[in-house]
């Protein structure tokens, strides 16, 4: 885990090669995170991955998550893993809600780490996440055509109240 | 001495009155003496042998030897197998036999919860199960939905099959899921356990299933979206969010 320092580094050499690509850095907890430019989620990985000190070969994990009410609304996060040195870093890819009908689009990296194809596909099935250039975007868990994004936070639970004294008579159709 | 005439029962028909169970005792008399004739000696055999004892050891032997059709979905399905274990044996009861083809079995235990992906695929193998079936819902998930109340389970097996006799319990005791299906033997055998309805007078409040809440599990309208979502381009645009 690079410490506090260490990342600073990191988020400095990495502006220098991109610049403009990390917006924050984040460490709590021991955990590091870079708050990073989605326009350049790809070049950011692709300069974690390759560059001779860094060499975070590993994702160990990408997923999404809803900050609703903060902006940026959506984080893709990446979990990389540098298996020599056992470090790992976060990083986040700040996405704001276009509203309306559109959905967040994001570059897929799929070419640099071929396990991002499933993970891109649940990021999609349940934050409606576009990746672009993915080779086969479809939901992955939910029904193919099932019509909404559950994980996001103004998604409704679902189910069904549940039925006591107190409020049967509410429930619509209580007798069944 | 004077023969009454004796008029015949028709099949299965319960004797209504006193009057009516003298009139069948009078006629089983006739028969150990030998005196009824040949039609009304078909009639009366009909009745009160063949018909209702038959079917009384058509139950009997169904209640006995039955096949499940064990739908292990979930954790449930853990002390399902469990009953097949010699300590809780279900083999006394004579359905150690479980057959995972719906052709083969009597009836289904759903054991688990069934998610709404899934329960199109749980319907279509109860419509595969031959007559007569019957449906053990075990556990909380599947007769309600249990701790998922949420988006991705469908809140209770009845929504779209006919059920039987639920076993509550997350999950249930093997000891539990026997006593349910002991219940549903003596269903089969024809004297249903009332229950608390029948501690409560409360005789005539069970709720069945309306046809028309039984759906086909929407089998053909899955089918009709599979194939419209696979020739549909990517994504369609959001409809739910924000």
């Amino acid at each position: 885990m690079p410490d506090a320092p260490g990342l600073e580094l990191i988020a400095g050499e990495l502006n220098d090669a991109h610049p403009g690509s990390v917006l924050e850095t984040y460490h709590d907890r021991g955990q590091a995170c870079l708050i990073v430019d989605p326009g350049q989620v790809l070049a950011v990985l692709g300069w974690l991955r390759d560059t001779s000190g860094q060499e975070y070969w590993f994702l160990a994990s990408l997923h999404a998550a809803d900050y609703l009410p903060a902006e940026p609304r959506f984080g893709v996060h990446y979990e990389l893993l540098n298996m020599a040195r056992v470090e790992r870093l976060r990083v986040r890819a700040a996405l704001d809600d276009p509203g309306g009908d559109d959905l967040p689009e994001l570059d897929s990296c799929v070419d640099m780490f071929p396990t991002a194809e499933f993970q891109e596909r649940e990021a999609y099935d349940f934050f409606g996440i576009v990746f672009r250039g993915h080779p086969d975007l479809r939901r992955i868990l939910m029904p193919e055509e099932y019509v909404g994004w559950p994980q996001r936070r103004d998604f409704p639970v679902g189910g069904e109240p549940v039925i006591f004294t107190h409020n049967e008579r509410e429930v619509p159709r209580w007798y069944e | 001495m004077r023969r009454e005439k004796i008029r015949a029962l028709a099949p299965l028909e319960q004797p209504r009155s006193d009057q009516e169970l003298r009139v069948r005792q009078l006629r089983a008399r006739d028969l150990l003496r030998g005196d009824l004739e040949d039609e009304e000696l078909q009639k009366h055999v009909e009745e009160s042998v063949l018909a209702t004892r038959l079917e009384k050891a058509l139950n009997w032997g169904r209640a006995n030897a039955m096949f499940p059709a064990t739908f292990g979905l979930a954790c449930c399905a853990i002390e399902m197998m469990s009953i097949v274990s010699p300590r809780y044996d279900i083999a006394r009861f004579g359905a150690e036999a479980m057959r995972a083809s719906p052709r083969q079995a009597d009836f289904l235990i759903l054991s688990g919860r069934v998610s709404i992906k899934m329960a199109p695929v749980v319907r279509r193998l109860y419509d595969q199960m031959l007559e007569p079936k019957w449906v053990i819902s075990m556990g909380a998930c599947s007769s309600s939905g249990g701790m998922f109340a949420n988006y991705a389970v469908v809140q209770g097996a009845d929504k779209f099959m006919p059920v039987d006799i639920h076993v509550p319990g997350c999950p249930p005791r093997p000891e539990a899921l026997l006593y349910g299906f002991n219940k549903l033997q003596r269903m089969i055998l024809g004297h249903p356990d009332p229950g608390w309805r029948s501690r409560y007078n409360a005789a005539g409040t069970e709720e069945w299933a309306r046809e028309e809440a039984i759906t086909t599990g929407g089998v053909d309208e899955y089918r009709e979206a599979r194939r419209v979502a696979k020739g549909a381009p990517p994504p369609p645009p959001d409809a739910g969010a924000a």
